[in-house]
């Protein structure tokens, strides 16, 4: 028999970015909110320390930062005519566990969405036509427009005091900035990042093929930054230790540098850790949420009652604890029936490595000082002859120059001895890398349910990705790496090596950690989890937050669209507090 | 392996590991090879600690094998990985050469290791193919990872590449366009890591 703890008014299941987002404006609004957590408390001192942290070993190759498939993982198959396996350790995409989720690891690559990217179906039908878009393909409009959300990306970027240079204010085109983006209202709080040897080279060489780079926004701080919450951040100093390690600067944004220090004096919040959720509850109408049941660090089962659930676990862990909670109907792929599970999407990606004389540092860099090109992205350029949809951007990012995995040898370069050593000796300081980062659509055959066979230390079945690259996405895919070979070849005495994205999907090589869907938002409840405010249709006190709603993924890493989402979500949380119900009648 | 007890290898596992990894990556006029970056070391107190015994990892059954796309699906640990295909490259080399793998000379050595490569030797359960991988990325790992994990001795690895360790400050650097970056070489244990090394069980 689970012990019962006492009520709460929000019960947060985890407490990473959307958590501590939702728990800082809820908690504002005289709301009493728990966060329950499945990892550690980690905070920058001295979990982050720039003495302990700058380890490549540790946190990157052991991967010690991330979340660890021991206890729980999911199985994976690239069709469902196979039997799904168990990724049995990390490597496409790298979640995270403990206290600010993957806020802690990323590089802080903070974009907008494209306005067309939230009414990708109407867009495309009307440029385009309605035969224009593949059978299999579930292409959604969002339920939510950019116009809707500006003001919740503004919100999240002076959070998180992002760095970059503004393409369009007011509907007017700003010089250096991304020519291509939706309007908004002012510029970014922080001026770019400084620029870095190879960041110059792409600038010189995108200009001289015809494309428009500009400074990748960053939530690295260029210089010291005091948010709207009065929290303060140090200038970013290049270390190169952004992507997968945690910031010991104080310099690049994470719950931990934005909001705890003000969220965790409150009284009428407080947070768990080593507690793993594994079921939200209803009543026996199934229309209510009653609270969450976890499994503390001792392995004792707790019920912890709530008026109002939010799910801000990773995306697939929010969609395997609906599926366990049989909330909303499962997906079936046989009748393309159901909603849970259903519009998994990721992302497709490629590089173009650069090989040429002149010295970079490539180990003096930061996780967002990148430069990029947009023309590319979304519907920015015409598909109509291509035959395509989606898109995605073009950018040489300098994370750092970490030797185990940052390293990047010739095509023709031996693998071992001393033909190795001299091809890594020659071309560590000099190597560079384009990156192209595109969209993938949601179809049919790509999903999320419940392995009939694997099961977690819960006792519970493991989620099981059903999950491959379709034509489109290859399709588009290759003519980005296109693109972006132009503009290596545009870079003076280099050579290159291709690397296109060829065949399956693989689980193995790390790609992204940009998995969406599966819970997706929407207008019509046969084709969405959630309604435009990321309330479920089903169970009105129950939210889900995080890329889990993405009703497919755009050409753009989603964490500014998640935050700016989260405080959108917020706002109809108040409302829904002070007035409980649906929020949209289906 | 030099004046010291190993905690994972045995005596002949140390041997190969000492063979194999200074093939992989052999002294020669660009610097120091395997052997005097300390990989030996550095392999044995991966092998006995965490990463040897998978912790990480989801070890539970049953263990169906699967496409490439779907990834390690073996039941092994990287010891255990480890211990089996070091027996039985060896007895292979006893069979075929009447000797180790470590007393053989360095051209067949070379041979051996592009056959383990390529997949060409029968390993049981093992594919070869598997075990190399592993071998060739954890022998790359100590001679590129921080010096404090008991590879990279001297700073072997990053003088080879021009890594100048983790450092914490490049604000001036970054805008120095085309400039080699001149700094003594830093562990995070400080500029002699040896010092901390010596220590080390």
């Amino acid at each position: 028999m689970a012990r019962r703890e006492r009520p709460v008014d929000v019960v947060l299941v985890g407490f990473g970015w959307t958590a501590a987002i939702i728990a800082q404006e809820l908690t504002e609004a005289g709301v009493q909110v728990l966060a329950l957590e499945r990892g550690e408390f980690r905070d920058t001192v001295p979990d982050f320390a720039t003495d302990t942290i700058q380890d490549e070993l540790r946190y990157a190759v052991r991967k010690q930062i991330f979340e660890s498939p021991e206890r729980e993982t999911l199985t994976f198959r690239n069709s469902a005519d196979q039997t799904a396996l168990p990724m049995r350790h990390l490597g496409s995409f790298m979640p995270a566990a403990g206290v600010g989720g993957a806020g802690v690891h990323w590089n802080g690559q903070c974009w907008r969405f494209l306005p067309q990217d939230f009414e990708i179906r109407t867009h495309t039908e009307q440029r385009y036509g309605k035969k224009f878009i593949p059978e299999q393909m579930n292409l959604q409009d969002w339920g939510v427009t950019y116009d809707e959300l500006e003001p919740h990306y503004d919100r999240f970027e002076y959070l998180c005091g992002v760095s970059g240079t503004a393409g369009n204010i007011g509907g007017v085109k700003q010089p250096g900035g991304n020519p291509f983006e939706g309007a908004r209202k002012r510029g970014y709080p922080l001026p770019p990042l400084k620029r870095s040897a190879s960041t110059m080279l792409f600038d010189k060489a995108a200009r001289e093929v015809g494309f428009d780079p500009f400074p990748c926004p960053a939530a690295n701080a260029s210089k010291p930054y005091r948010n709207p919450l009065g929290v303060q951040m140090g200038q970013c100093t290049y270390c190169g230790y952004c992507e997968w390690f945690g910031c010991g600067n104080y310099s690049k944004a994470s719950p931990q540098t934005t909001i705890l220090p003000v969220l965790l004096k409150k009284d009428n919040f407080s947070y768990r850790t080593r507690c793993n959720v594994t079921r939200v509850n209803t009543d026996n109408t199934g229309k209510r949420a009653t609270g969450v049941t976890y499994v503390d660090v001792d392995g004792n089962e707790i019920e912890q009652p709530a008026a109002m659930v939010v799910l801000c676990a990773f995306a697939q862990h929010n969609v395997h604890l609906l599926l366990l909670s049989r909330i909303g109907t499962p997906y079936d792929p046989a009748t393309g029936r159901g909603v849970v599970g259903r519009n998994y999407a990721y992302q497709i990606t490629s590089s173009v490595d650069v090989f040429q004389k002149e010295i970079l540092n490539p180990f003096m860099g930061a996780g967002a000082l990148g430069q990029g090109v947009d023309n590319f992205n979304g519907d920015n350029f015409d598909h109509g002859p291509l035959g395509f949809i989606g898109g995605g951007y073009i950018a040489l990012w300098n994370t750092g120059g970490r030797p185990i995995l940052q390293h990047h040898l010739p095509a023709d370069a031996p693998t071992w001895g001393s033909g190795w050593k001299k091809a890594m000796h020659d071309n560590y300081l000099t190597a560079t890398s384009i990156a192209t980062h595109g969209s993938v659509m949601s179809y049919r055959s790509n999903y999320l349910d419940l392995d009939p066979t694997w099961r977690d230390d819960y006792g519970n079945p493991l989620l099981r990705l059903t999950f491959d690259f379709q034509p489109n996405e290859h399709a588009m895919s290759d003519y980005l790496t296109d693109q972006a070979t132009k503009i290596a070849q545009a870079i003076p005495g280099a050579t290159h090596h291709v690397k296109k994205r060829d065949g399956h999907y693989s689980i193995v090589p790390y790609q992204t950690t940009h998995n969406t869907g599966g819970a997706a938002m929407g207008t019509d409840p046969t084709t969405s989890v959630v309604n435009r405010y990321l309330q479920s249709w089903d169970v009105p006190n129950l939210f889900v937050m995080g890329a889990s709603v993405f009703p497919q993924n755009a050409g753009y890493n989603p964490t500014g669209t998640v935050g700016a989402l989260t405080f959108w979500a917020a706002e109809a949380m108040k409302r829904y507090l002070k007035n409980p119900g649906p929020l949209v009648t289906a | 392996m030099q004046g010291r007890a190993p905690v994972f290898f045995t005596p002949q596992e140390a041997a190969f590991i000492d063979a194999a990894t200074q093939r992989l990556i052999p002294a020669d006029t660009l610097g120091g090879g395997a052997n005097e970056a300390g990989i030996t070391t550095f392999l044995d107190l991966q092998l006995a600690g965490a990463y040897g015994r998978a912790e990480r990892w989801y070890m539970q059954g049953p263990w169906p094998s699967g496409s490439d796309q779907q990834g390690f699906q073996l039941k092994y640990t990287p010891a255990q990985i480890y211990r089996d295909a070091i027996k039985r490259v060896d007895a292979h080399c006893r069979q075929q050469h009447g000797k180790p793998f470590a007393q053989l000379d360095g051209a067949r050595q070379d041979e051996l290791l592009h056959a383990l490569e390529q997949g060409k030797l029968d390993l049981g359960d093992i594919p070869a193919k598997t075990f190399f991988t592993m071998l060739w990325q954890n022998t790359q790992e100590g001679y590129l990872a921080d010096p404090a994990y008991s590879g990279n001795r001297d700073f072997a690895g990053w003088k080879l590449i021009g890594f100048p360790g983790p450092r914490y400050n490049y604000v001036e650097d970054i805008e120095q366009f085309g400039k080699p970056y001149q700094a003594p070489f830093v562990s995070l244990v400080g500029r002699d890591p040896s010092a901390y090394l010596r220590g080390e069980s």
